[in-house]
């Protein structure tokens, strides 16, 4: 079932008679998914000011369209969301609500904070079929509590989103990119050190073949001297160049894992504190990339691996995003458990919301 | 402003619930002396005020935890306390309840550079939290105007920011992880020192939600290596919509300044008066202040000046030195106070898209003139967070009433416009019965239905946030 406007959202939710799965571009098939395809297929930029840095759309937007639309204004959304389509052998539309309910943020998280931190707003359908609003479009806002929040990272297991809100930002004029070529179990002690500069470093990681690689953004004269003061900062940990022209397809290579395309095996994500990242690495084996400054890392295993028994202990938590076992998300502590369990009875008390999509 | 009416057999038990307190904290932890328990009975919104049964001092999670459970199984509301600086009174007890406050939990638990995280105890004050990272270099990013007093505690109720949230975020976008007690004396950890915890954003849910869905005891917080440099220009305009054109024109062009602040003439002359920042004598001024190197500074100003001259300003002062950025600051900083000197008056916080500040600002004037009651503009001009001032006098009968239908009308404009109640200081009771301006039954139902999941008894402070009527029910079980 395709719906195309809010009011056929809730008219769809209100009469199902079983388990929605629910899809944006419908390409992504995280975790399980059970019942009746329901596709968001509300879409179109509703309001979008430039001088306000906001943007309301619908929630079944193609991203790439909303890119191109506030890119022609020279901005962006500052969390960088990533596309794993490649990589996970499943190319395809990815829709703004399948970013949210995702909350997919790529390497400028650490500057610019995660695709939550962007959302100023939503509107959705409950699993009442109720419509609720919260948030706005403005950027500061604490009327009541924020659901935006929640929603974020819910999976489509709490509400459908008809309609989402971005804070932007001005895209850079400029960027680069200073490279220190040393092991991925070295790359976090210098990340670190660059996370810790005042030089206002929006991308940290390390990629196979190429090293630690540090980002600066921002005005041209800037850059220029941010990344010079970076180059001497990190020269005590390796060899060091500035990479200016290649910046943008290094961080689009981590951003979309460009490394682990075409390759088999299970592919595991694990958010961690950084300063365990090197022991994390020697302890999975495989191929692994790191993102912000090491408190991601991804990890490319031989089918079958379970990256948490490898991996622990961390201070974090993993998740398989392609693997032979069938497991996603890693269970929750059971006072966090609770409380989950019950906010999703309260906002899907039939059940019916992606049954089995978060565990 | 009407509150719930306290229930009779709580008042009458007061002395069991004390003696049930005592029991399960230190005795110096609980006070029920109504000379002493006065120091509670507001926040910062001082027209209201209403003592508590009783006010209890923790020193530690588990005596949060013991206060909580023992207040749970008598059924007594509990207000949670940081330092009281509220300005939407809530904080301010009900009078069957016991305030619960963490002014003693102000420990740094761990700071740690390499992960760039701070963990302390949640009474801990704000500025404080920077104070303690500050000699080697790094700073805590949300700055409320009261953080030399508020605590980080009320901060994460209240999802505070400040004048710099225009580049670093609010409260939220800076917290990583709380320990949190629920009603019933639970202790959940919630989040923690990386990035992406797995499951719902229950972190998101907790920052923002006026102490009614737990007590946070702990915080983990995101801290930032201080820029190399900040440098504030100062631009005066002949009118409020040119200043506002101007602050659009300046986000639009790329550049990300840390604050943009603006102020009225009505707000100028009342600062001179009491500060003598020297301030031009104009319509509007902004306050924009840069970040970097002293190279980035300059490519930024420059670009601003650029900005600047095509709305022709009155005057455009940039910063030469320690000193005179202080002095551009000075009139900022000091305005809510000078504005005490001259007036009494009535601090709103309401949030409209940028775009609207020349119309909202138009209309603010004219409704000034209908209600014969001056107001005052101040704010936080990058993200459209306004703090209008109506001055009135609170010794002429009728005109603290006059004052309040005011507000609301200001309020309300802001959500026509398109914006919301408030931007930063929260709901609590002044904008409680409110809310129903901008948000319809169903929106505030499914944010009730979060409070039925974290406290199903709804005894954290529960006269906040909703209109009387919309939880009457929900109190009343
Ligand atoms: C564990 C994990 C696994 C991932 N797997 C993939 C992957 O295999 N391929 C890939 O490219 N990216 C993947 N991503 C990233 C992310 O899911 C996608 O980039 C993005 O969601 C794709 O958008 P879509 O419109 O195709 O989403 P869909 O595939 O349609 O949906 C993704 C999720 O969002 C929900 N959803 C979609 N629209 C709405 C809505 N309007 N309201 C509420 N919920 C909605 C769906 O129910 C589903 O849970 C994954 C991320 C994580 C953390
Ligand atoms: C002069 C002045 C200037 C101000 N400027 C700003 C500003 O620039 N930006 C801004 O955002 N705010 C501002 N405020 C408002 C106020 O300072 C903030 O709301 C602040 O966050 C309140 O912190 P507090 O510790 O004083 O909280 P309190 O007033 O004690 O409590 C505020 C709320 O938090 C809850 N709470 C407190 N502790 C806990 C806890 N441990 N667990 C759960 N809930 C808890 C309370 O129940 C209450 O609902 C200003 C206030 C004043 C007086």
């Amino acid at each position: 079932m395709r719906v195309e406007n809010e009011a056929q959202l809730a008219e769809a939710v209100r009469d199902a008679g079983g388990a929605l799965a629910v899809r944006g571009g419908g390409t992504r098939p995280v975790g399980r998914c059970l019942g009746e395809p329901l596709e968001v297929g509300i879409s179109g930029i509703t309001l979008y000011e430039p001088g306000a840095l906001t943007l309301v759309v619908g929630a079944g937007t193609p991203l790439a369209e909303v890119e191109a639309a506030i890119a022609a204004e020279g901005q962006r959304l500052p969390f960088e969301p990533s596309n794993w389509g490649s990589v996970l052998g499943a190319p395809g539309t990815s829709t703004v609500g399948g970013v949210v309910a995702a909350n997919v943020s790529g390497p400028r998280r650490v500057q610019a904070g995660a695709c939550r931190d962007s959302l100023i707003g939503t509107r959705f359908v409950d699993g009442r079929g109720q419509i609720v609003k919260n948030g706005g479009r403005v950027m500061k806002n604490v009327t009541g509590y924020d659901l935006v929040k929640l929603m974020a990272g819910s999976w489509g297991t709490l509400g459908v989103m008809s309609e989402v809100a971005f804070k932007l930002l001005p895209a850079a004029p400029s960027q680069a990119t200073v490279v220190i070529d040393l092991p991925a179990g070295a790359a976090q002690v210098a990340l670190a050190a660059a996370l810790g500069s005042p030089f206002d470093v929006s991308g940290a990681g390390w990629l196979p073949g190429i090293g630690a690689v540090v980002r600066v953004e921002g005005l041209a004269e800037s850059v220029a001297y941010r990344a010079e003061r970076l180059r001497k900062l990190m020269a005590p940990f390796g060899p060091v160049r500035i990479e200016e022209d290649g910046s943008a397809a290094i961080w689009a290579s981590l951003r979309d894992l460009e490394p682990f395309i075409g390759k088999d095996g299970d592919l595991w994500r694990l958010s961690v504190k950084p300063s365990e990242a090197s022991e994390i690495v020697a302890r999975l084996g495989g191929e692994v990339l790191l993102d912000w400054g090491g408190g991601l890392i991804w990890a490319l295993l031989p089918e079958g691996s379970d990256a948490r028994a490898l991996a622990a202990p961390y201070t974090g938590h993993a998740t398989c995003m392609r693997g032979a076992a069938g497991v996603t998300f890693e269970p929750e502590p059971a006072s966090i458990a609770t409380l989950t369990t019950a906010l999703r009875a309260q906002f899907d008390p039939k059940g019916i919301l992606n049954p089995g999509r978060m565990g | 402003m009407e509150m719930p009416k306290p229930k009779e057999d709580l008042l009458a038990r007061k002395p069991q619930i004390i003696a049930r307190l005592r029991e399960v904290l230190p005795a110096d932890a609980v006070i029920d002396d109504p000379s002493e328990t006065r120091a509670y009975e507001c926040d910062a919104l001082s027209a209201y005020r209403c003592q508590p049964l009783g006010v209890v001092l923790p020193r530690s999670t588990a005596e949060v935890a013991a206060a909580l459970k023992a207040c749970h199984e008598l059924g007594v509301p509990v207000v949670p306390r940081g330092a009281g600086t509220s300005l939407a009174g809530g904080s301010m007890p009900q009078a069957d309840s016991v305030v619960l406050g963490l002014a003693r939990m102000n420990a740094v638990l761990e700071t740690d550079y390499p992960n760039r995280f701070i963990r302390v105890e949640a009474g801990r004050t704000n500025l404080s939290v920077t104070g303690a990272v500050e000699s080697d270099g790094w700073f805590y990013a949300p700055d409320p105007s009261s953080q030399l007093a508020c605590a980080i505690s009320g901060n994460i109720a209240m999802n505070s920011g400040g004048a710099h949230c225009l580049k670093y975020g609010v409260t939220t976008n800076n917290l990583l992880g709380v320990t949190l007690v629920t009603m019933e004396g639970e202790v959940v950890e919630v989040g923690g020192p990386y990035l992406d915890a797995g499951g719902l954003d229950l972190l998101g849910l907790i920052c923002g939600s006026e102490g009614q869905l737990g007590v946070v005891t702990e915080a983990t917080l995101k801290i930032l290596p201080k820029p190399e440099g900040a440098r504030p220009v100062l631009i005066g305009f002949n009118s409020n919509e040119v200043a506002g054109a101007c602050v659009a024109d300046i986000i639009k062009a790329g550049i990300l300044p840390v604050a943009i602040e603006f102020m009225d003439r009505p707000c100028i002359v009342a600062t001179e008066a009491f500060c003598h920042a020297g301030y031009p004598d104009c319509e509007a001024l902004l306050i924009v202040e840069c970040e970097g190197s002293e190279a980035e500074i300059d490519e930024q100003i420059g670009m601003i000046r650029q900005i600047a001259t095509r709305h022709e300003p009155v005057e455009f002062r940039e910063a030469q030195s320690a000193d005179e950025a202080a002095r551009i600051w000075l009139g900022r900083k000091s305005a809510f106070g000078a504005m005490g000197q001259i007036n009494d008056y009535m601090c709103l916080d309401g949030t409209i898209p940028v775009s609207e500040l020349p119309f909202v600002l138009r209309r603010i004037g004219e409704l000034s003139k209908e209600y014969g009651l001056d107001v005052a503009n101040v704010f936080h001009a990058g993200d459209g967070n306004m703090h209008p001032l109506i001055l009135y006098n609170a010794n002429k009968p009728g005109d603290q009433e006059l004052c309040e239908k005011l507000g609301a009308e200001i309020l309300k404009l802001c959500v026509e416009a398109g914006g919301c109640l408030t931007g930063e200081h929260g709901v609590g009771i002044e904008k409680r019965d409110l809310m129903d301006v901008q948000f319809e039954p169903a929106d505030l139902e499914a944010q009730m239905r979060v409070k039925d999941v974290f406290d199903p008894k709804w005894l954290l402070n529960p006269a906040k946030v909703f209109p009387l009527g919309a939880s009457a029910s929900r109190r009343a079980s």
